[in-house]
């Protein structure tokens, strides 16, 4: 549905039109890494530790490497006497990660050697071959006890498990919170979880000793990828070929096998052949290095009578696990929207990375803006609730208004656009509020337990991530550049490069849209491909919700010039002023005599073939690269630490209707409405199943999954028997609108949208169901929140 | 190790193919027949990432041996279209409601789907979600999915979308 303001009258963008890539999955002719087969490529196994926290005493591969079939049994020493340690976010001299185990296992999972054999299954017994001599030792799991220094050192060298602690205050906080009558402090705590996708990573790479290039195919979304793979391999960038046409069987942020990449990469060149490793769902799940965000907020907001918040005290402490990577950069990014979508004048965030005995913690869909939306949220409802007012109301009063923007939150972020009560207002009336509190209260009648869940939510796009600044001054960094070149042949063809992967969002469609709307082509009929890393521009991949913000007006701009380019050989061609010109489907024509014209074929003719007829000066061809920054970035923080981060700023509201078997704490979600505004949607159907799928993804968070571990350190969800991704069954159906509030700030009005529905799914569920169990007084506010959990609660408040 | 021959009918051709006993039959299609349409999710039964067709019946590839299926006839999703590459309505369906985002799932939903509306010409949206509940797929939320199904029943009832 669509709730729309009247649009542009666009041909091909927000028009229903088929996705280019949707064919060759339907027909089984996408090419996933698994699909790769280099000639001669052998195959990886890993052997993971059993323990989560050890010395590694003595590893005997003879058996292993005795076994027929076998090529080579590597273990962790020799991987890191050859190869550079891997890349931290922080600063952390100390803190030595490497993709085999070290002297030491840090936690149950991680991989101590990796076998190469003719087959995965020749190379999994050869696994089960190795022995190991381990000398366990007790492990440090408990995030909070970390900062008092009583838990066992995950990296002694380090001297704590506390990896980052800093406090950062924008605004008056001390004056609001003496201005204000009220203040609720209260604790949400988010489950470590992740994004899991169905398809698990995988590497290929294949070392040339004569060109003295690595090939590499992966699974892959990741910014810096083949930077990475170089410095580890100790080579320059230009040897380092990723293939970037790989299709990738679903990432929301988690695909970062850098680990997994070095480690084969190493044994490609070593041993003279192509290499693979494929994880299965136990290496993806534990070994894998693909967690997400485990968080414990304590936060304080101060509010006047009316439930207008004025301040907060945030603190988030994030168990990044054994190996932080970039992870504790998830602190960082929410700062971009810390107070969400509302009018808060001053926040003060203390940001504590503490590192633990589990599987290391990768980025996940939103970069840490779920947990803190969810905390915000559950601080939304704690207002409305000591005041005695409504959920609605409450929300209402405290969202940016309409003709504020562009609105400055106090660290520093630009709230673009929108108009956030219109949103809501539609959401509202789309979920027929009145009547699903109606059917909430009918359910409750007939003895059930059922609540209704409000959630508004702001979706960051862009991503300018200089907050890494904040928690690193080297990386010094005021860019996240996206690049594509375009080119229309000889014939009139048109061709894009793309220079990233894509893992499920679309992008062949959205660069193919965008260009054949600038230049009034039928998309359909342009190609668009993955350049490799070594003719590919720059780019920092397909991350932030950033590629229909920063790829798109890339895609426009260089459209644009091509256009412009054909425009000034017409001109020249036609004997008339450039402004004479008029373009329209394809046909350059003179302003007022529409006989005299040349057609699209004709300039691309003229521009490749016939020197003569070109205006002098200018290239031959017709072609046109964008590298374009993020709008409104490239400045360093000032003195009171604020700056804009994300550029664009989409927003939803979600109303959720769900019941609880009160016998099992089971939970039924009836309905899920969604009000969305993203700005201009290049592919309403791409923008639609984004925001579904996020939704599903949240519902996920808030109810089902967790990598649980127990007190040991041990995992207890290394499969999809353990770790609960939800079915057709657990997801009801969604009804979405769409509002359209254009950016200002970028080529056609387009924001991000891929994050959204998973942005504020967790807190919408939990609103609900904390609805449910109001009547009982019992406020559950740690995700996920499951049946058992619900089941516990109503025990203990009913015996 | 000992190698067996067997024959499996792919996608209508006969397949002789000699493989390990413990080779499973999603391994077999995919590593010696490189029909690679069918994925690889889980390999414990659950995600129906390796669904295909098995003598007419929706199996799990992943959790059987290939040799178990000497002598059967076993349709993947490159099977689906016909002779001439003419996609089904079914996978047109999947197209035209967007129902897939990664791809990766397509395949076993393609598979869950086409079973489903060979029993049930007509299925309201629970049968939908019943029929491809053992699917799962992290993209979509699976609305598009049952939208495409529900699309496939209704063009072959001949009633207008
Ligand atoms: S791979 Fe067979 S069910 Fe998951
Ligand atoms: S489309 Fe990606 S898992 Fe279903």
């Amino acid at each position: 549905m669509t709730d729309a303001p009247t649009l542009p009258n666009y041909r091909y963008v927000s028009r229903k039109r088929r996705t280019k890539e949707d064919r060759r999955f339907i027909t089984g002719r996408g090419k996933f890494v698994a699909d790769v087969e280099v000639p001669g490529m052998k195959h990886v196994a890993v052997l993971p530790s059993p323990h989560p926290r050890a010395n590694i005493l003595d590893i005997d591969t003879s058996a292993a490497m005795a076994l027929p079939g076998v090529h080579y049994v590597l273990t962790g020493d020799e991987l890191a006497a050859e190869t550079n340690s891997l890349f931290h976010g922080l600063d952390l001299p100390n803190v030595i990660w490497h993709p085999l185990a070290v002297g030491m296992t840090r936690y149950a999972g991680e991989w101590v050697a990796a076998v190469v054999a003719d087959s995965r299954y020749i190379a999994e017994d050869a696994a089960e071959l190795i022995e190991v001599d381990y000398e366990s030792l007790p492990a440090a799991v408990d995030s909070e006890k970390m900062i008092d220094g009583d838990q066992p050192l995950v990296h002694p060298d380090h001297g704590s498990n506390v990896l980052f602690r800093k406090t950062w205050e924008w605004g008056p906080v001390e004056e609001d919170f003496e201005a204000m009558p009220h203040a609720v402090s209260y604790r949400a705590r988010w489950g470590r979880s992740s994004t899991v996708p169905i398809e698990t990573f995988g590497v290929v790479a294949k070392w040339d000793e004569i060109t003295e290039i690595m090939d590499v195919w992966a699974s892959i979304q990741m910014p810096q990828y083949q930077d990475q793979i170089a410095a580890a391999l100790g080579m320059p960038m230009n040897n380092v070929r990723v293939h970037n046409d790989v299709d990738v069987g679903g990432s929301y942020g988690v695909k970062r096998g850098i680990k997994h990449t070095v480690l084969v990469s190493y044994l490609a060149k070593r041993l003279g052949f192509p290499v693979r490793f494929i994880e299965d769902r136990l290496d993806n799940m534990s070994g894998g290095d693909a967690h997400g965000p485990d968080r414990i907020f304590d936060i304080t907001m101060a509010f006047d009578d009316d439930g207008v918040i004025k301040s907060m005290k945030i603190r988030a402490l994030d168990d990044v696990g054994a190996y932080p990577g970039r992870a504790p950069l998830q602190l960082g990014k929410p700062m971009t929207a810390l107070c969400g979508p509302y009018r808060v004048n001053s926040i003060e965030y203390e940001a504590i990375s503490v590192t633990s005995n589990k599987t290391g913690q990768v980025p996940v869909r939103g970069f840490g803006q779920s947990p803190t939306n969810f905390a915000i949220e559950t601080g939304l409802e704690r207002v409305a609730k000591y005041l005695g007012l409504d959920r609605v109301e409450v929300r209402a009063r405290n969202l940016v208004r309409k003709d504020e923007f562009p609105w400055k939150i106090p660290p520093g972020s630009l709230y673009d656009s929108g108009d956030f009560h219109a949103v809501l207002e539609s959401a509202i009336k789309t979920s027929n509020w009145d009547d699903l509190i109606a059917r909430r209260d009918a359910l409750r009648a007939e003895g059930k337990l059922a609540g209704v869940g409000i959630t508004t939510c702001l979706e960051p796009g862009g991503g300018n991530n200089i907050f890494e600044y904040l928690f690193n001054p080297k990386l010094e960094i005021t860019t996240f550049v996206e690049s594509v070149l375009i080119k229309v042949e000889p014939t009139g063809a048109i061709t894009a490069v793309m220079c990233t992967t894509t893992s499920g969002q679309g992008h062949e469609t959205m660069v193919s849209t965008i260009a054949g709307e600038e230049l009034e082509r039928d998309p359909d009929t342009i190609r668009v491909v993955h350049g490799d890393s070594l003719e590919a521009l720059p780019t920092r991949s397909p991350v932030a919700s950033r590629m229909t913000i920063v790829l798109g007006t890339a895609t426009s701009n260089a459209a644009r010039e091509i256009k412009d380019k054909m425009i000034t050989i017409a001109a020249y061609d036609l004997g008339i002023e450039k402004d004479q010109v008029e373009y329209a489907d394809g046909e350059f024509s003179v302003r007022g005599a529409p006989e005299r014209k040349l057609s699209w074929a004709q300039i691309c003719h003229i521009a490749h073939k016939q020197f003569h007829r070109m205006p002098p000066g200018h290239e031959l061809g017709l072609q046109a690269y964008s590298v374009q920054q993020v709008p409104g970035a490239g400045q360093l923080p000032n003195e009171k630490n604020e700056v804009p981060l994300y550029p664009c700023f989409s927003f939803q509201a979600h109303v959720p209707l769900v019941e609880i078997d009160p016998d099992t704490g089971k939970v039924k979600l009836h309905d899920y409405f969604i009000a969305h505004d993203c700005g201009t949607a290049i592919n309403p159907d791409i923008v639609r199943g984004m925001i579904i799928g996020g939704v599903a993804h949240g519902v996920g968070a808030a109810l089902y999954e967790k990598f649980e571990y127990d007190q040991d350190g041990q995992l207890l969800a290394g499969t999809f028997v353990d770790y609960l991704l939800p079915s057709a069954h657990e997801i009801p159906p969604v009804t979405d609108i769409e509002h359209c509030t254009p950016s200002p700030i970028t080529s056609l009005g387009q924001k991000g949208s891929g994050e959204g529905g998973y942005l504020g799914a967790p807190a919408a569920v939990a609103s609900a169901v904390n609805d449910a169990l109001s009547p009982y007084d019992i406020e559950i506010n740690e995700l996920p929140i499951r049946a058992r959990d619900i089941e516990a609660a109503l025990h203990e408040k009913t015996n | 190790m000992k190698q067996v021959e067997i024959t499996l009918n792919v996608n209508g051709r006969a397949c002789a193919v000699t493989v390990p006993p413990r080779m499973t039959l999603v391994d077999c299609l995919r590593d010696v027949l490189r029909l690679t349409g069918t994925h690889v999710g889980c390999e414990h039964g659950i995600c129906g990432a390796c669904s295909v067709m098995f003598d007419g019946e929706p199996v799990r590839s992943c959790l059987m041996f290939a040799v178990q299926a000497d002598g059967h006839a076993i349709t993947t999703v490159e099977g689906l279209a016909d002779e001439d590459g003419e996609i089904s309505d079914l996978q047109d369906s999947f197209w035209e409601c967007h129902a897939m985002q990664c791809g990766y799932c397509t395949p076993g939903m393609l598979v869950a789907s086409q079973a489903l509306l060979a029993e049930n010409p007509n299925p309201d949206d629970g049968d939908i979600r019943e029929a491809i509940s053992g699917n799962l797929c992290r993209c979509t939320g699976y609305q598009q999915i049952v939208e495409a199904v529900k699309l496939t029943a209704q063009r072959r009832r001949g009633v207008r979308s």
